[in-house]
């Protein structure tokens, strides 16, 4: 091992979380400092590559010095680096948030190995270069994510979890499959070699198709994408409140990551209109039936599960629209577009989470219409759910804002307007779920005296919803610097 | 190659037979089991595409992979178990 990979934050980013939950489980008394110390330290290697990244384009590793077609290769280009420096900021939030969180503290010392397992995961998901490695990580995370939704070991949290876990497993079996026959046909499984002969070849469309077909179906399943969402809202709901905030806006994410990784970088030349229609055509109904859904719960946590099941469908309407869309600075900006969405639902739902958890903690139940004077007692958490709402809706200047507003303005420039009207019955669903929260949240009582009460679980909160809010929204225009494209954040 | 077709073509239809066990029965012991198949079919046709004809050595990198799935597929196995059977606990007590 070459002494200069072990400084290398492309390595860092998954071997600091992979160490901290080795030392977390072998020396429990000590997880929540130890645990705290290496999420400090994954996020400065997260911030670190993304700089790096930033200044001088893709990063490549070869661990081990093998050559491309042996090694375990990993990369950093812009789309990967958004997501985790996303994820890992996210991940500090619900670090901090949770070294307070659980009273019980055999819970806590299950929490952190299991924790950093999935965040070095979700890091060597977002930076593995090669299809295997892909399919490791993804089964990782949802071994590690099922077993951290079972955390509570209530008997609904139980089943939830291990119909998440079963669920997750078909999806990757599914996927490891789609890469056995990648492998036969194009005797490698590195990302970019793949790809090139992929473009190369086209005696292979048959088997090509076939396993785009299979990859795609197993991944949808994981990322909940509607009809197949039926495992997520009671797995998503029934998890301890830092759970829920890693599993609804850290790991559904990561597969359709890896569904966009593939349908862009890997399938180009497969994937036609037909098929991107098929998927944005499932994303419509995941957005307008996930938002009625999560207007009509009874629980706020159920409310904000479906509400995730919505905000993936809207990332699934771009295929068609990038389908239809020549390169040019018109795609690279709906793809930016993209990404925004993605990123700034990260933030707002982990915010809306944790902030749902406090509610939860303070009132002992989390049903919507008995929570009235929430935000009396509780000032500085249902401003952190007003702001994490107002990015779930969509409303200037949140990031989602930009997003849709993109989205929109592409739909009408190729002629498919009917996505128009499901963005915008989305919004206006969306709009009356989170308004609905906040005016049974006003109660009668007394004004409060503080505006923060708990400040250790407050303020990652508070402060992950306001990046969703207003990072995102005001100074949006580095990330289309960072995902390599001129900046077009005007167009 | 007629044994290596025949081999790979075994474990599609191993993965297939697993697959609708997997949907169509409900107990969590024939679905763990089902799913052992599904990942039992997709190793076949990983073996089957590592053969290089007769006093050829394989190709290792499938065999790299089928080991590394079988370790995968072992661990998510016991997660699931244990899960099942906390829930067969749970409802003796309550």
């Amino acid at each position: 091992m070459h002494l200069d990979l072990l400084t290398d934050p492309l390595v860092l980013c998954i071997m600091l979380p992979l160490l901290g939950a080795v030392l977390t489980a072998a020396l429990p008394r000590r997880a929540v400092l130890l645990g705290s110390l290496m999420a400090v330290a994954t996020s400065a290697a997260a911030v670190t590559l993304t700089i790096l990244v930033w200044q001088s384009g893709t990063l490549r590793v070869a661990l081990g010095g093998w050559d491309q077609k042996l090694a375990i290769s990993l990369r950093a280009d812009g789309l990967a680096t958004a997501l985790v420096v996303m994820a890992n900021i996210v991940g500090l939030g619900i670090s901090v948030y949770a070294s307070g969180y659980f009273r019980d503290p055999e819970r806590m010392r299950a929490f952190w190995p299991l924790w950093l397992l999935l965040w070095a995961a979700l890091n060597g998901l977002f930076l593995a270069g090669d299809l295997f490695n892909l399919y490791v990580m993804l089964e990782l995370l949802g071994i590690a994510a099922a077993a951290l939704g079972a955390l509570t070991g209530s008997r609904d949290a139980i089943a939830a979890n291990l119909r998440y876990l079963l669920v997750g497993l078909l999806g990757s079996i599914t996927y490891l499959l789609g890469v056995a026959l990648l492998y036969t046909a194009h005797g490698t499984l590195d990302l970019d070699l793949v790809a090139a002969s992929i473009a190369a070849d086209d005696e292979l469309f048959a088997v090509n198709a076939a396993t785009l077909v299979l990859m795609v179906a197993g991944l949808a399943l994981k990322a909940a994408l509607f009809p197949l969402h039926f495992w997520l809202p009671p797995a998503h709901a029934n998890a301890p409140a830092p759970v829920s905030a890693a599993l609804s806006a850290l790991v559904v994410k990561a597969a359709f990551y890896l569904i966009l990784r593939l349908w862009l970088d890997l399938f180009a030349p497969v994937t036609g209109m037909a098929a991107a229609m098929l998927l944005a055509l499932l994303g419509a109904a995941a957005v307008v039936w996930g938002s009625w859904r999560a207007l009509r719960a009874e629980r706020l946590k159920l409310l904000a599960a479906y509400s995730t099941v919505a905000q993936i469908g809207y990332l699934f309407l771009f295929l068609p629209l990038l389908a239809a869309t020549p390169a040019g600075p018109v795609r690279d900006s709906l793809l930016a577009a993209l990404v925004l969405m993605a990123v700034t639902h990260g933030f707002a739902k982990a915010g809306f989470f944790l902030a749902t958890g406090l509610v939860q903690t303070n009132a002992g139940h989390d049903r919507i219409d008995d929570l009235g004077g929430t935000a009396q007692r509780l000032p500085a958490t249902t401003f952190a759910i007003a702001l994490s709402g107002s990015a779930l809706i969509g409303l200037p200047p949140s990031g989602s804002f930009i997003g849709k507003w993109l989205l929109m303005q592409c739909a009408i420039e190729t002629g498919q307007w009917w996505w128009v009207i499901v963005v915008t019955t989305g919004t206006l669903l969306a709009a009356a779920y989170v308004f609905r929260v906040l005016s049974r949240a006003f109660g009668l009582e007394p004004t409060p005296l503080r505006f923060i009460t708990d400040a250790r679980a407050e303020i990652p909160a508070l402060l992950l919803a306001l990046v969703s809010v207003a990072v995102l929204g005001l100074a949006s225009g580095p990330l289309w610097t960072l995902l390599g494209l001129q900046a077009g954040g005007d167009a | 190659m007629t044994a290596q077709f025949l081999y790979g073509g075994a474990g599609l239809i191993l993965f297939v037979l697993g697959l609708w066990s997997f949907l169509v029965h409900a107990p969590l012991l024939r679905k763990l089991i089902a799913l052992n198949i599904m990942g039992g079919g997709v190793f076949h046709v990983l073996i089957a595409v590592a053969y290089r004809g007769d006093g050829v050595p394989p190709d290792p990198v499938p065999h790299a992979l089928v080991l590394t799935g079988i370790v995968v597929a072992v661990s998510a196995t016991a997660l699931g178990l244990v899960l099942g059977a906390r829930m067969q606990a749970g409802e003796r007590e309550g």
